[in-house]
């Protein structure tokens, strides 16, 4: 091909290129704006929820509210001091049952199990669990812990809820293990590492940040669960008062407080309902704050963008 | 730089007497990615205290031989690694051994510089020493400055020691991974094309660091720049589609090779 014919080629080949630039640019700008209108879709509902909880959670929220017990209905003020304290309780004890075995159960799906058939069928199982409605996890602690033991307890609660929580932060606790460059384990192994400690200091400090959102996607979840709760700890109108009696829970506060017809009642509802957005948030600040804070004292900001 | 060094340094001109001793030796090895066998039945010796260059077109099993050297294929599920890997006499490859023990007396410098991300210049040097369970801060300290001071780094960041690894330029994170792989106090050094992703001034600096270290260690170097393994090895291994074609000083590889093939590869006729 001599150099005419090439530049021949090339000026034909240019030259099937369409010619419609400007429409381009129009379809372009459209893509684009109905990218945004679905972003601010997605975001409206959002608003608008948070919004309302706000705005008719606010007037009920005072000390007596949140820290008094519900009185009978009519007999002025209705607490939720019980169901705070109950909701406090029930994630700390989800989190202590569930955060261990889905951690672990994620690095063993990462980084141990690979592609064997028993991993593989542990993924298939925790799929399905995450599947599985949560009150089907409720009658199931029922049946097994409550009418066993013969009583309500907080720990059967904890229990039905570990069993949501423990398959969203194993799948992404292998998510963002698996995201770490195979290269930075070579390293570790060339140092003459051994693999636990490969993994455990080298790798999961670089998943940090991934592992952290699936354990705070999995307490908001729980902490919002009222189906299992109905059955495993009943509800309370007192404070905790041992591992053998039935316990309040936020969740359950509002679902009973939603069926009165009262006024009043509808108030505490809303004001139950923004005191558990504002304790979820609260652990979400909390936790980003003691894990992924910025070393160099970004503060707060960090965490917020982080 | 440490007294240590200058001790060594005399030793250097044992390399071509004639009763070389052998730090590493590999017997009929023959490795197999599943169904290919990216290496041959290759035999070779490392002599102590110099450098062996390994060079060859892409693809024709240099990495991968480089790897088994301290059981590296251990991490890739279906490769698999036949033969004998020698250090000291000793057979990386017994399995009665956890690779572990080999791999701390083999260190290993990878192509493309892999400082752990999460980690200070400092931690970085030390990880390896400090995981596996050395804890006295002066010692540590003094590994940090030997250590970097070995891979020519230490001038560069002895001011910003706590800054995170990844702050560093692709050269100085190169000559980092370096002092991290000194710091083990390994006896062999592996260098899988060390210089490959950097400019020629960090080159020039890892290949004095090269010339530095080869006092100590025995080094063995894959790479695909032929002016490099002229300038920095005492040995040339030539591999071509996973076989060890010749093997020879370099002088004799680049200057006199015995095999057609080298003779057109090290003239640059293909590769």
């Amino acid at each position: 091909m001599t150099y005419t014919d090439r530049q021949q080629k090339r000026a034909e080949i240019r030259a099937m290129f369409k010619s419609n630039v400007r429409r381009r640019l129009w379809v372009d700008k459209i893509v684009v704006g109905t990218v945004i209108v679905c972003a601010l879709m997605a975001i409206i509902p959002l608003i608008w929820i948070l919004g309302t909880a706000v705005y008719s959670g606010v007037p009920a929220l005072n000390w007596e509210f949140l820290t008094g017990k519900p009185g009978a209905v009519g007999a002025g003020q209705i607490s939720i001091g019980p169901a705070i304290q109950g909701t406090v309780i029930i994630i700390a004890l989800t989190s202590l049952i569930g955060l261990p075995i889905g951690i672990m159960g994620g690095i063993y799906l990462s980084e141990y199990g690979g592609n064997s058939r028993f991993a593989k069928q542990i993924r298939f199982f925790m799929d399905v669990f995450m599947q599985v409605p949560s009150i089907v996890l409720g009658i199931f602690a029922f049946l097994a812990i409550v009418l066993t033991l013969g009583y309500y307890t907080v720990w059967a609660g904890a229990i039905a809820l570990s069993f949501i929580m423990f398959p969203i932060v194993a799948r992404s606790t292998e998510e963002a293990l698996r995201m770490v460059p195979w290269t930075y384990r070579e390293a570790g192994a060339a140092l003459g590492l051994s693999k636990m400690v490969i993994t455990l200091r080298i790798v999961l400090s670089q998943a940090k940040k991934g592992i952290l959102t699936g354990v705070l996607l999995s307490i908001s979840r729980v902490g919002g669960e009222t189906a299992p709760l109905i059955m495993t700890i009943l509800g309370s109108n007192i404070f905790f008062s041992g591992f053998d009696s039935s316990t309040d829970a936020l969740p359950l506060r509002i679902w009973r407080l939603s069926l009165q017809p009262y006024d009043e009642a509808r108030i505490a509802g809303w004001g139950a309902a923004l005191t558990l957005v504002i304790i979820i948030f609260a652990i979400h600040l909390g936790v980003r704050y003691f894990f992924l804070r910025d070393k160099s004292g970004k503060g707060l900001r960090g965490v917020l963008r982080g | 730089m440490s007294t240590v060094m200058t001790d060594r340094s005399a030793t250097i001109t044992t390399i071509d007497k004639p009763q070389t001793r052998y730090k590493m030796r590999t017997e009929n090895i023959n490795i197999y990615y599943g169904k290919t066998h990216a290496v041959q039945d290759l035999t070779l010796a490392f002599p102590e205290k110099s450098v062996t260059a390994l060079i060859g077109p892409s693809g024709c099993g240099k990495t991968t031989y480089l790897r088994c050297l301290n059981r590296m294929h251990d991490m890739t599920p279906d490769a698999k690694v036949e033969g004998r890997v020698l250090l000291d006499g000793a057979d990386l490859y017994d399995k009665r051994i956890d690779p572990i023990y080999h791999r701390r007396k083999v260190g290993m410098v990878f192509q493309k510089p892999n400082p752990f991300p999460t980690m200070s210049i400092y931690d970085n040097v030390v990880a390896g020493v400090k995981l596996n369970g050395v804890r006295n801060k002066d010692i540590l300290d003094e590994i940090v400055e030997d250590c970097l001071n070995m891979a020519y780094l230490w001038e560069e960041v002895k001011d910003i020691l706590k800054k995170p690894a990844m702050e560093l330029s692709g050269g100085q994170q190169q000559r980092l991974c370096i002092a991290r792989a000194l710091a083990i106090q390994p006896e062999v050094l592996l260098m899988d094309e060390p210089a490959s992703a950097l400019d020629p001034i960090a080159t020039q600096k890892i290949e004095e660091t090269i010339e530095e270290l080869k006092k100590d260690y025995c080094i063995i170097i894959v790479t695909h720049n032929m002016q490099q393994a002229v300038r920095c090895s005492d040995y040339t291994g030539f591999m071509y589609l996973g076989k060890l074609v010749e093997h020879g000083k370099t002088k004799q590889v680049f200057e006199r090779p015995v095999d057609k093939l080298t003779a057109k590869y090290v003239q640059g006729q293909f590769g």
